[in-house]
């Protein structure tokens, strides 16, 4: 019998500008806040699965181990895009499920702070000479000459795709969805950016790639978030404190896309999200309607929208009327990304899949203070790395 | 006249361009990148196929921001040809949403990337709005 699993401590560190800081401070400081938080130590840990997308010189969890114990124990650094967190947290997760550790550590920590463009950021100049190069036989770059690869132009299609299917979208409808994300990080005093913004600013701010403007895209910056998963016979053993403020992860899954027509030409971030829903729903035997909170992977204002309809918050196709009805605002019958969102609370890459977990399961406590989703029993996250990788992680209050 | 190139493989030159799809001879699945095996299915053995060359426009993004030396605005999309997908530009339009639209029929069409230090011209493709 496979164990439960649980999160027993959790931490993450203000999102923002972090110049004094670098990737191991920044992680060491999300990492002793989980422990504390656990009322545990290094020792107690069995497995560490660790994140820095961008690199940190180095195995970051080994980097980790150095400042704060080397205890000896297996460390996972895994890389999956912007599931680079989620990922870690389930290598932590399987390791507890599966019996070999009854307690490990996840972290994800990036320093993106003025990084522009992640993708398509740079282009090499054109050679003297045309030669063929590559899976395409090109003879010179081809961004911005075969599409795109700026990942706020490869989002944008993604939300028009949706629109061209369905109907009902347009610039002002995407710039509404990121209205009320900024609106949200206004109560989050670790959010990167916590200003409300209109929708005339939104909508006025520079254009990235139509119809995504600056505040509509997920902002760049630094952290790092942790998190200590223990088993539920562990569990058991501890404080009644620590099993009264433990969160129970009732689904913990990971999909990549399965091959479908034009799904190597426009990403097709649907079918694995859809997937991975079904699949945790199941596995943690709840329904869409049973969520007091949901953090979705908005990187982009055109995205949040199709991952109403893929995570099947909505009815196929519904996605416009859903958002139109007021539904994902905090106030709405699915609060989606209270804390503010990639675009406000901010986007430190391998952070972003473990600190979305730290957000659902202070609901769950009960310890999220101002923007407190009164008597939060369930929640669900969600991210996604363009490749791709979907994580997504169902949480359940401790009965 | 100077030797042509095509900027990428699949593009075939000459009297009537046109796109180039490997498609696996087991389960039809369409790649436009050297191929192992297919995606779809595993097998190894692939056709060439020509892709038509008109389609309509599923997608779309008018890029504004990118980096230094990607000449802006331009439109980036997605065309689907006839059931194939292809991704490429929007040219011979003017970038911006009250000409460019989801659904918009377009046509394939060539234009010049520069020439190299040998003078071969660079051949590239984009979609043009039919009719217009």
């Amino acid at each position: 019998m496979a164990e439960d699993v649980w999160i027993l401590g959790i931490h993450m560190t203000k999102f923002g500008k972090h110049p004094t800081l670098d990737t191991v401070d920044l992680a060491s400081e999300a990492v002793l806040g989980a422990l504390a938080d656990g009322g545990v130590t290094m020792k107690d840990m069995g497995v560490i699965g660790a994140g820095c997308l961008m690199g940190a010189g180095g195995g970051i969890g080994q980097m980790l181990q150095k400042q704060l114990g080397q205890t000896g124990i297996p460390v996972y650094n895994v890389a999956n895009a912007c599931a680079t967190g989620a990922t870690a947290l389930r290598v932590a997760v399987m390791a507890v499920k599966s019996g070999e550790a009854d307690m490990g550590l996840a972290f994800g920590v990036e320093k993106l702070s003025g990084a522009g463009l992640l993708s398509g950021g740079s282009r090499k100049d054109d050679s003297g000479t045309w030669s063929p190069s590559g899976r395409h036989g090109a003879v010179a770059p081809v961004d911005g000459r075969i599409g795109t690869e700026i990942m706020p132009g490869v989002f944008a299609q993604i939300g028009m795709e949706y629109g061209h299917r369905y109907g009902g979208t347009s610039f002002e409808l995407f710039a509404k969805i990121s209205e009320k994300n900024h609106a949200h990080s206004t109560l989050n005093p670790l959010a990167a950016y916590s200003k409300r913004m209109s929708l005339e600013e939104i909508m006025g701010d520079v254009m990235i790639a139509y119809p995504n403007t600056r505040p509509m895209c997920s902002a760049n910056c630094d952290g790092a978030a942790a998190a200590v998963v223990v088993s539920g016979s562990k569990l058991k053993t501890l404080s009644l404190e620590q099993q009264r403020r433990a969160v129970k992860i009732s689904a913990s899954i990971l999909t990549t896309d399965p091959w479908e027509e034009a799904c190597q030409i426009l990403p097709d971030v649907n079918t694995l999200t859809r997937n991975a829903a079904t699949q945790a729903y199941e596995q943690a035997g709840v329904g869409p309607s049973d969520l007091d909170l949901v953090e979705l992977h908005d990187c982009f204002a055109t995205a949040e929208l199709v991952h109403y309809d893929n995570l099947m918050l909505c009815e196929r196709g519904g996605a416009v009327d859903f958002f139109n009805s007021g539904a994902t605002w905090r106030d709405g019958t699915t609060p989606v990304n209270v804390s503010g969102g990639l675009e406000s609370k901010g986007h430190p890459i391998a952070a972003t899949g473990v600190a979305n977990v730290w957000e659902v399961a202070t609901h769950l406590r009960g310890e999220a203070g101002d923007r407190q989703i009164a008597g939060a029993k369930v929640g669900m996250t969600h991210v996604i790395g363009l490749g791709s990788a979907c994580g997504i992680h169902i949480l359940e209050k401790a009965a | 006249m100077a030797e042509q190139v095509p900027l990428v493989d699949y593009l075939a030159l000459g009297d009537s361009p046109h796109l180039v799809a490997n498609e696996c001879t087991a389960c039809g699945a369409r790649f436009f990148d050297r191929r192992n095996a297919c995606a779809c299915c595993g097998k190894t053995a692939f056709t060439k196929t020509d892709i038509t060359t008109v389609g309509e426009v599923r997608a779309f993004t008018i890029v504004t921001f990118a980096a230094p030396g990607v000449p802006v605005p331009y439109v980036a999309a997605l065309i689907d040809c006839d059931g194939t997908s292809v991704r490429g530009n929007l040219i011979n339009v003017e970038p911006d949403p009250e000409h460019v639209t989801l659904g918009m029929k377009v046509r394939l069409a060539t234009q010049s990337i520069g020439t190299d230090d040998n003078g071969t011209e660079a051949i590239g493709f984009g979609f043009e709005p039919l009719g217009g």
